[in-house]
């Protein structure tokens, strides 16, 4: 049985049922793993992949929860933290735009040299410390532990904590009430209706829906733009995404264009000799 | 383990957190950093409670973990609401209340 299973099968009795060799090491699997995601975290430019990692780094604690005798944490961090936060958050990265990367123009001078000064300086403080505190090691396992780590914690939070617990209740319907009340948002125009629509359609000249990327062109790909019969190609059929992530990477977003029309034309002249070749076959 | 090692671990993500508020400007990533803050407080509060033998810890870590539910949902919204306003979610563009 893997570490992890075997703690939680015990009730979540502790890390003291752990074998400390196994807890060793998955500890600095864990720990490196938390720590490399988390500073990636913070270094990473596109806000996606920065949700990623914070998954990664909430992952990782959630096995240090199980590990340490807490398997009831362990699956509220993986249900409410990797499942709802990160999942919200990730929503709202999709609708902000995927394309709002952090420009690393310093707006204040020399702010990253300070907040990484800054940052070595906290940890050495908080590790000098704690390292003074002298922590021992972990107290034998007690009654309140060993019953049952879900039967323990609803003791405790349904009769010594039961008022804070209550007060969430309140804190949960407050922030629910406060979210609905931040994202509504007030109609100012009056809705369009259908005859206005159609009549929008027809002023402004373009009745037809415009032609989705890549038809009629030599590749069918979302980032190819469509033809149009004279041969011309027209940029509206890309989203607009696509250009935002070509001229984000430097690359030039009419490049592939360039390259189709000019293998166009080549395939055009190959044809023609094809023909003509043919052509004189016939003759002879 | 030990839980001294736990804890060190705690302090160090708790420290990145904590750099990644200062450096980066994108909002939404901020909001991250502050959730990377909180989970390192949990991991210490875990930590103590099998320190101490008894399970206050765990609870009051819950009690983290449901008050950061209800930061993130407020402050996401707060940010749709300022993005749909000022079409950019950079600390450095809302400066309304500058002057």
């Amino acid at each position: 049985m893997t570490p992890i299973l075997h703690v939680l099968a015990n009730g979540g009795a502790g890390g003291t049922n752990l074998d400390p060799i196994y807890g060793k090491v998955m500890f600095w699997i864990l720990a490196v793993l938390a720590v490399s995601a988390a500073l990636a975290m913070i270094l990473v430019r596109q806000a996606v992949h920065c949700a990623l990692m914070l998954a990664v780094v909430m992952l990782s604690l959630a096995v240090m929860y199980a590990m340490q005798g807490a398997p009831f944490l362990a699956f509220v961090q993986v249900i409410v933290y990797t499942g709802a936060v990160l999942m919200l958050f990730l929503f709202v990265v999709m609708l902000i735009g995927i394309t709002s990367a952090d420009s690393l123009k310093e707006t204040i001078k020399g702010q990253r040299l300070w907040a990484g000064l800054a940052g070595i300086a906290f940890v050495v403080l908080l590790v000098v410390g704690i390292g003074h505190a002298a922590i021992g090691t972990a107290a034998p396992t007690t009654s309140a532990q060993s019953t049952d780590n879900l039967t323990g914690l609803a003791k405790l939070i349904f009769t010594t904590y039961v008022f804070p617990f209550e007060v969430t209740s309140a804190l949960l319907i407050t922030a629910a009430l406060g979210a609905m009340v931040l994202a509504h948002r007030e109609r100012t125009s009056p809705k369009l209706t259908q005859r206005d629509v159609a009549r929008r359609k027809i002023q402004s000249g373009q009745v037809a829906p415009e032609p989705p990327p890549g038809v009629y062109a030599l590749h069918n790909a979302v980032d190819m733009p469509a033809m149009l019969p004279d041969g011309s190609t027209t940029d509206r059929s890309v989203s607009d995404a696509i250009v935002q992530r070509d001229l984000q990477l430097g690359r030039d977003p009419q490049g592939r264009i360039t390259t189709d029309l000019a293998a166009e034309a080549r395939i055009e002249e190959e044809r023609q000799l094809e023909a003509g070749a043919a052509g004189k076959g016939e003759n002879q | 383990m030990s839980p001294a090692a736990y804890v060190f671990l705690a302090v160090i993500l708790f420290v990145i957190g904590a750099v990644g508020v200062l450096i980066r400007r994108n909002a939404i990533l901020i909001f991250m950093s502050v959730e990377l803050m909180l989970n390192a407080c949990n991991l210490a509060f875990v930590s103590f409670a099998r320190l101490n033998g008894n399970l206050d810890g765990q609870v009051v870590a819950f009690f983290v973990m449901v008050v950061a539910a209800a930061e993130v949902v407020v402050g996401l919204a707060i940010l749709m609401a300022i993005y749909r306003a000022r079409r950019s979610a950079s600390v450095d563009d809302a400066n309304l209340l500058k002057y």
